[in-house]
């Protein structure tokens, strides 16, 4: 078990140093899978003999002294929204029950060319709608600090994975806070990079304008190595962006905060917010300030529509990548009763394979884009959107990172929020905001809140491009915060009992 | 947007054959003013397909050039191919269009089977070219502007087939096969503004405009422009209105027309039926209507209103198209001649009168007679040729002369062959029917055929002297002067000789022995 909560960088010093195979890594990763999984959900599917393949060919490469990638040897969690060749990829949706793409995503091709063995493909909300793995086809993930409780969502299992010691890392997507919500409600670091740094050729789209690839990991040094493996200029992917955006491994060597102007979000604290999580939030602050950091006011009025334009946004662009899914050329197929038709069959199929919110949102969606509520709708969201851009831009210059809790409230219990979608969406009104504005967001630990004991997240925003900011901050808050506890915030988790 | 097939909710195949009732053509113009516009759908002949990097190709065994992108498969992407749009801004220029500084697509939602995303990526409000013009000569010479309200790129959809229906139609197939070979194909749709004045030349003009296009087309490089295999394809709208009546009339849309005949036939026949049943107080119903060729008539597909809704939406895996005033530039100094400019360089050329002229272009024939005279042939040889003969043979084989199976390098060949005395008229249709027949090029033909007139004079007096020794009377008539005698004298060695000599040379030899005795 030691070895297990381990990080990704110190893991890959030890390989480095044949200390340990990635053989016996990914057997003792696979052996507590087995143990945790049937309790807590967080993969669907575990490819143990491609991971022990994989494992076995980089210690191959290493014995013969052949120069390979950082995190090479260091075994890896893939959520189940990104194409894997081989390897049943679902989405969460009952629609794909079975489906084994023919081709890799990009972010896959990457992971492999960095020779990390794959665990396997973990839980999430059905096309990654929803803030709790609840609404995935195949039953919700634990939160591994509280077995009662959510590890966030849509990528609940990749969080739940990482905080589990199931793996060092995890592959997350994050199209309205789906990487850094989990992060935050498990103690774990997200980030959600600029839009366009990471390749999004192969997952599978839900919000096209809004989705992004990113890391899912215990510390911000793994974060940034990760990041620096799977970003970089996809011609397969048009929005992907041409330039690259620096080394995050080199930000995350930062040592200092001096004179970092950090601007905190009026809209974003205070009232609706629980209170053990702004006293974490304002003890993280302090911490920064004692450091040199500098704290400015900023403030977001639009971020009051944020919350109202994406759920337009984000289903009318689901309404139509979701149409794709009609049983004509691949996944599930429902014969209807009586005489079929190619209309009744795609509908029955449709009605069977898609689950209560992906419904909603097909409905919400599809409204928002006909004829005659378009510009009241899909063309107003866009225009909130534009405001959002020029309020960032505007609290930009003002400060280097700008900065809030990541979610109002701490993990919240299953079933607490399945009947009523309205309050499960707001609980993404501080991650939302990045998604609309491309700009990249980290989520990390901070601590946990007095009344519940669970962790708490804090996010940083920068401007777009400026990833390494967030890596710089979130470096030297990490470092300032286990100095002040005396531990890592993993130390703090309760022991798992799941027999 | 994509021709569909009857669509889902189409009518029971039985209402369809139901026999429409016309009015006489001049009859119908006479009441009615006639407004069309035109939909022109070009598949562009760019070696991969518009959003990934599948083969272009017509013909090939069904879903073998296709991949995750134009499957629709879960995560794919599309990637704008650069030529694609390289060769819209072509058409566009040649149209005499503006092209947009910056260009969107946008995606069009429908549910269709061979539409593998169940939406088509398309371009809305933002094409990439509009406003243009072009001058369209009718056969009978008139010039009318047709003025191009806009050209957009977007992609082909997959080929559906029905199989075990008495028709090939959706109604009453088993089943249907789709062919993804076609999806993602690159398409430009070029759009005319409603087109008025035509008058009784409405469907010659709707004709002459779409081969022009299609010329424009071919000679830009940008489209195979074949129109049999749908590379180039139109949609007919008709509406007619009462003379001096200032609203439009209701249109109708007509797909599935796919040949120049069938274009002029469908416009006339929408006309003839629209003016019936207006003048018997019935309303035309809005709706896209099908071209039968075989029965010369259009059908009611499925009913089409403004309402149609695709929510259209700009497409978020594409960024905006932003080509450069100096690219455009470029381009734009590429472009070929005019067709109109062509035209008249091409008549000047080769001395046609205007009426050979027009006769050329109406048939169809301009590239034809270029390419044959290119090769080496004489103007006015590979005029008669191709007016001539093949369309001759075209026609009673009820055939496209442009499908037919010679090139224009065979057509100058055999002309050529004609004019140095080696074929006469008759062998030279031999070889022409050789070449038709795939038998190879005129030489081998001539070869295995044994076709090459004899020029040999000891073979021709040969012959010659045994017709003469059967009819002895015939050198005494040629003595005194009477030279038509000659005749059955030369047809007797042709016959003899299988049509293998030269005519004027037998005459010739004829009158000189005639002399010699």
């Amino acid at each position: 078990m030691e070895l297990l909560s381990k990080s990704a960088s110190e893991l890959a010093s030890m390989l480095v140093k044949k200390e340990i195979s990635s053989v016996e890594l990914t057997k003792a990763q696979l052996d507590n899978i087995d143990k945790l999984n049937p309790k807590i959900n967080s993969y669907l599917t575990v490819t143990h003999e491609l991971a022990l393949s994989q494992a076995k060919q980089v210690d191959d490469q290493r014995a013969k002294g052949e120069s390979l990638p950082a995190l090479a040897g260091v075994p890896i969690a893939v959520k189940d929204n990104l194409a894997t060749i081989g390897i049943a990829t679902t989405a969460g949706s009952k629609i794909l029950q079975g489906w084994v793409p023919p081709y890799d995503a990009t972010v896959v091709k990457k992971i492999l060319a960095n020779k990390m063995p794959i665990l396997g493909k973990t839980n999430l909300d059905e096309f990654a709608m929803g803030s709790s793995t609840e609404n995935s086809a195949y039953g919700p993930s634990l939160n591994p600090w509280d077995l009662t409780r959510t590890p966030g969502g849509s990528g609940g299992g990749s969080s739940s994975a990482v905080a589990s010691m199931q793996a060092p890392l995890a592959i997350g997507s994050d199209t309205g806070g789906s990487i850094r919500f989990p992060a935050a409600v498990t103690g774990t670091v997200g980030v959600k990079p600029t839009y366009g740094a990471v390749s999004r050729y192969g997952l599978i789209a839900l919000g096209s304008s809004l989705d992004q690839v990113g890391p899912v990991t215990r510390n911000v040094m793994d974060a940034a190595m990760l990041q620096d493996a799977i970003a970089g200029h996809d011609p397969m992917d048009a929005t992907s962006l041409p330039e690259s955006l620096g080394s995050m491994t080199e930000a995350a060597k930062n040592d200092s905060v001096k004179g970092l102007r950090i601007g905190i979000i009026k809209e974003l604290t205070g009232e609706g917010f629980q209170k053990g999580v702004s006293e974490k939030f304002n003890e993280a602050l302090e911490v920064l300030v004692a450091a040199g950091a500098e704290i400015v006011e900023v403030s977001c009025p639009s971020f009051q529509y944020a919350i109202a334009a994406y759920y337009l946004i984000q289903p009318a662009e689901a309404s139509s990548n979701l149409a794709r899914f009609d049983s004509v050329r691949f996944g599930l197929r429902v014969m209807p009763e009586g005489a079929a038709t190619v209309e009744k069959v795609m509908s029955a199929t449709r009605e069977a394979g898609f689950g209560p919110e992906v419904k909603r949102r097909i409905i919400l969606g599809t409204y928002a884009l006909s004829s005659g509520y378009y510009d009241a709708y899909y063309g107003s969201a866009q225009k909130v959107r534009t405001l959002i851009q020029a309020d960032l831009a505007k609290a930009f210059e003002k400060a280097d990172v700008l900065v809030s809790p990541t979610a109002p409230t701490t993990a919240f219990k299953l079933g607490e929020k399945q009947e009523d979608p309205l309050a499960m969406y707001l609980n993404d009104i501080a991650t939302i905001p990045a998604n609309l504005a491309g700009i990249p967001g980290m989520s990390l630990p901070v601590g946990l809140a007095k009344e519940d004991n669970l962790p708490v997240g804090a996010q940083f925003l920068a401007p777009a491009r400026e990833d390494a900011r967030l890596y710089k901050v979130g470096a030297v808050l990490e470092k300032l915060l286990e100095a002040k506890w005396s531990k890592k915030m993993m130390d703090f988790a309760p022991e798992l009992k799941v027999n | 947007m994509v021709q569909k097939d009857d669509g889902l909710r189409s009518r029971a195949e039985g209402e369809l054959m139901a026999k429409d009732q016309l009015m006489d053509y001049q009859k119908a113009l006479e009441a009615y003013e006639v407004v069309i516009g035109l939909e022109v759908h070009v598949e562009l002949n760019t070696n991969t397909k518009m959003f990934c990097g599948c083969a272009n190709v017509f013909g090939d065994e069904p879903n073998t050039n296709v991949c995750p992108n134009c499957l629709g498969f879960p995560g794919a992407m599309p990637a704008v191919n650069g030529k694609a749009i390289e060769n819209s801004i072509k058409i566009g220029l040649a149209l005499d269009c503006q092209i947009a500084a910056t260009g969107r697509f946008a995606r069009k939602n429908y549910f269709y089977p061979d539409l593998a995303k169940n939406f088509q990526t398309s371009q809305y409000d933002e094409p990439i070219a509009f406003e243009g013009k072009i001058d369209i000569e009718v056969p009978s010479g008139k010039v009318f502007t047709v003025e191009i309200e806009r050209a957009h790129m977007e992609e082909d959809a997959g080929k559906l087939t029905h199989v075990g229906g008495s028709t090939g139609r959706i109604q009453g197939a088993e089943y249907s096969l789709v062919d993804f070979n076609r999806a993602g194909v690159p398409l430009v749709e070029i759009v005319t503004k409603p087109i008025y004045g035509a008058g009784d030349e409405a469907p010659e003009l709707a004709a002459a405009y779409v081969r022009s296009i299609r010329e424009i087309v071919k000679n830009l490089g940008v489209s195979d422009a074949r129109m049999e295999r749908g590379n180039v394809r139109c949609d007919a709208n008709v509406s007619i209105r009462p003379k001096g009546e200032a609203k439009l009339g209701t249109r109708t849309e007509t797909k599935n027309v796919n040949s120049l005949r069938s274009i002029e036939r469908a416009v006339k026949y929408e006309i003839q039926r629209q003016a019936h049943l207006l003048s018997q107080g019935v309303a035309i119903i809005q709706e896209t209507r099908h071209w039968h060729e075989d029965r010369g008539a259009t059908s009611s597909g499925r009913p089409k209103s403004d309402a149609d809704d695709y929510r259209y939406f700009p497409e978020p895996d594409l960024v905006p198209i932003k080509p450069s005033k100096e690219w455009i530039e470029q381009i734009r100094a590429t472009l070929p001649e005019k067709p109109a400019v062509r035209r008249k360089r091409l008549m000047e050329l080769w001395g046609f009168s205007e009426l050979e002229f027009r006769d050329v272009v109406n048939s169809d024939l301009l590239d034809e007679i270029d390419e044959t005279v290119k090769a080496g042939a004489k103007p006015q040889a590979a005029r008669k040729w191709w007016t001539g003969e093949l369309a001759r043979i075209a026609n009673s084989e009820n055939k496209d002369i442009n499908e037919l199976a010679i090139t224009p390098l065979q057509v100058a060949q055999i002309a050529e062959l004609v004019e140095s005395g080696k074929l006469t008229d008759r062998l030279a249709r031999e070889v022409l029917t050789g070449v038709l027949a795939g038998e190879g090029d005129p030489a081998a033909i001539i070869a295995a055929r044994g076709l090459e007139v004899v020029s040999d004079d000891g073979a021709l007096l040969a012959a010659i002297d045994k017709v003469l020794a059967e009819q002895p009377d015939v050198l005494e008539k040629i003595r005194e002067g009477k030279l038509q005698a000659a005749g059955a004298v030369i047809g007797a060695v042709m016959k003899a000789m299988s049509g293998s000599a030269d005519a004027a040379r037998v005459r010739e030899l004829v009158i000189q022995r005639a002399t010699e005795g």
